[in-house]
């Protein structure tokens, strides 16, 4: 290890140690239903977060309520009924009413309808709007939450430090979450708000799409400041996308080298599950910071018509390819609306790919 | 309340945060290395970036060593020059008629509540103003600016949630152009700035606008959350590069959000602050007086 190498390592577990524990699980009331409260400026994300949460929670198989007590932004309430929506969560409102009147009743609403658990989104505020940091205690008093979270920007400058400072003094945040980490952002500020407040950082936004939501690692977190690259969240989405059957398939046609079009065409199914080709990129160490990886450079149209060209062929075309002569390619240029150019280069890939893989089972850093 | 006393009663929690540390700063006795090192911790603190920092300190430096200088509010004089020298721009952003106005930026600064001040504003200047809601992607957007347009009293084109932003933007300008309108204001939907096929959407709209409308002055604002730390940076050279700002409305600086921030951006990249937002009303909009800005921080 070079001294370089070194020093990095020494500041990398120094950002793993100051960031504290990892992956915190969200708190359930022993006396249902367990109440999550949202806080935070204005513009943080904290209406879509609402449904990311509401989404997660269904997918865990609870049934979440959620609370629109944005009385104040135009528009707040009718934007959680549709986030709501896509999560496939009850919205409950009252208008433009008492905020705290509005948590109040949301929770017994809960109660009565046998929802177990009940986010409150909040209208975003100053931490030094005195009437609206009052209101967040009173509701927090009504409604006794299990959860305080506080939604930060992770875009956010210095002032973080003095809004998780604020936030957490007048109401004693259980939390905190951060959004927009799919921008360029190393997220610094982290670093500051986990060590002014003590509270540990309960998960990442990291997209528009309601799926978008991660737990939070430091250790991945330090790697992202330091531009490391991300290979654990890598590992972890493949693991999400492929089925262990799947991955054991895929490993015997790679050890027998019988790999043909229909695998190609899974592979590339898997990779867009993971996010594209970009996200994918992007979380490898070294890429991440030094390469500007911007999605559409690589144009993931091009694997829509890839994909068009590969389900053009018949199953015996896809399995022994070098039967594909120039009339079979005629056929299947217009069958996918495609170029026989277009034809040819798949083909192409699908060799290089092949060839790759030869080698990789020969290499023993890649054994399956 | 005068323009100026409001821009300054705004700017207050900016000073008190900055000026308070400036203050125990020329408190204490010796000019010496320590002074200026803790000129660059205040100056960082405030969100001024790292580069600008070192430069404006070392700017202030120099001219205070080669005048033999002791003199700490003479110091401070130089301060506020040097800082003011940095934003102050010879162009201004005059918005003419017939004008379009597209208004970017990421997630969540506040692009469209800008949009409802604007064109209040311009309505009050008995201006013509209609509103396009080219947002057609977060839930709702749509409805918040009707919303902002109805308290405004200006005209709104909308389409469905999910429709193509730049078919609303081509109504919009056909619809301008049969009613002579004075002033277009286009809402967008926020993008993070490293989203390249969202940054090609928007050069799509750019390209509507200059095809459908070459006639009229056609404006690109950025708007910036005076919140943000450093990747404000990266987001203005991202849109710049996409669609060429020509300017810069900074959100939300009613908060305790730093003035350095400004300075900074603006000594690095050579695109003006026109407009600067100071609450949720529909009123708390002001042109940006780079003067009025210094002088409001000490």
């Amino acid at each position: 290890m070079s001294p370089t190498q070194q020093v990095i390592k020494i500041v990398n577990e120094e950002l793993i140690d100051l960031m504290g524990s990892a992956n915190s699980k969200l708190g359930v009331s022993s006396n249902p239903p367990t109440v999550i409260m949202m806080s935070g400026l204005q513009g943080a994300g904290k209406t879509t977060l609402v449904g990311k949460l509401g989404m997660m929670l269904k997918k865990q198989g609870k049934k979440p309520l959620l609370v629109a007590c944005d009385v104040y932004r135009p528009s707040a309430i009718n934007q959680l009924k549709v986030v709501g929506e896509k999560a496939g969560c009850e919205v409950f409102e009252r208008g433009q009413g008492n905020p705290v009147k509005i948590a109040k009743e949301g929770v017994s609403h809960a109660k009565s309808f046998g929802f177990d658990t009940v986010i409150i989104d909040t209208a975003g505020r100053l931490q030094i709007d005195e009437v609206l940091m009052k209101e967040l205690e009173e509701i927090k008093a009504e409604v006794n939450p299990e959860e305080i979270l506080l939604v930060v920007d992770s875009m956010t400058g210095q002032v973080a430090v003095e809004v998780a400072d604020t936030f957490n003094k007048r109401l004693e945040v259980t939390g905190l979450v951060l959004t927009k980490l799919d921008g360029d952002t190393r997220g610094g500020a982290t670093l500051s708000m986990k060590a002014v407040t003590g509270k540990p950082i309960k998960f990442c936004s990291v997209g528009e799409k309601l799926g978008d939501l991660e737990p939070f690692y430091p250790d991945r977190m330090a790697n992202r400041i330091l531009g490391m690259g991300d290979v654990l969240t890598l590992i972890e989405k493949a693991q999400d996308a492929v089925t262990e059957e799947q991955a054991k398939k895929m490993e015997k046609k790679f050890r027998e080298n019988s790999f043909t079009l229909d695998d190609f065409l899974t592979q590339f199914e898997t990779m867009s599950k993971m996010g594209g080709i970009s996200s994918v990129l992007s979380m490898l160490p070294g890429m991440g910071s030094k390469i500007k990886i911007k999605e559409g450079d690589i144009d993931e149209s091009k694997m829509l018509s890839m994909k068009a060209i590969i389900q053009s062929m018949t199953m015996r075309e896809r399995e022994n390819p070098q039967i594909i002569n120039s009339s079979r390619k005629n056929r299947i240029a217009l069958g996918s609306g495609t170029s026989v150019q277009e034809v040819n280069r798949v083909l192409k890939q699908f060799e290089q790919t092949k060839q790759m893989m030869k080698q990789m089972k020969n290499n023993r850093m890649f054994r399956f | 309340m005068g323009l100026f006393s409001k821009i300054k009663a705004v700017l207050s929690k900016t000073r008190d945060g900055l000026s308070k540390k400036l203050n125990e700063l020329f408190a204490k006795d010796k000019i010496g290395d320590e002074f200026y090192d803790e000129l660059e911790d205040i100056l960082i603190s405030a969100d001024v970036s790292v580069q600008t920092t070192m430069e404006i300190v070392e700017e202030i430096k120099d001219t205070a060593i080669k005048e033999k200088c002791k003199d700490k509010e003479y110091v401070i004089d130089l301060l506020k020059k040097e800082l003011f020298d940095s934003i102050d721009y010879a162009e201004k952003v005059e918005i003419k008629t017939p004008a379009v106005i597209m208004v970017v930026g990421v997630n969540g600064v506040g692009k469209t509540t800008t949009i409802g001040k604007l064109a209040n504003k311009f309505n009050k200047e008995k201006k013509s103003v209609t509103i396009a809601a080219a947002d057609t992607f977060r839930a709702a957007a749509a409805d918040q600016l009707t919303v902002w347009a109805e308290r405004a009293g200006v005209r709104i084109i909308k389409h469905a949630e999910g429709a193509d932003a730049s078919a609303v933007v081509f109504d919009a300008i056909d619809s301008c152009k049969a009613k002579k309108t004075d002033v277009l204001i286009i809402d967008t939907a926020g993008r993070l700035h490293v989203k390249a096929n969202l940054m090609e959407e928007l050069k799509k709209m750019d390209r509507v606008v200059k095809r459908e409308y070459p006639e009229a002055n056609f404006y690109k604002l950025i708007a910036l959350d005076a919140m943000t730390g450093q990747n404000a940076y990266n987001q203005v050279e991202t849109f710049n590069e996409a669609v060429g700002l020509d300017g810069i409305i900074l959100t939300k600086l009613d908060g305790t959000a730093k003035g350095g921030f400004i300075i900074s951006l603006s000594y690095e990249l050579e695109i003006p602050v026109c407009y600067v937002g100071t609450g949720e009303k529909i009123d708390d909009i002001e042109d940006f007086n780079a003067e009025e800005f210094v002088e409001a921080m000490f």
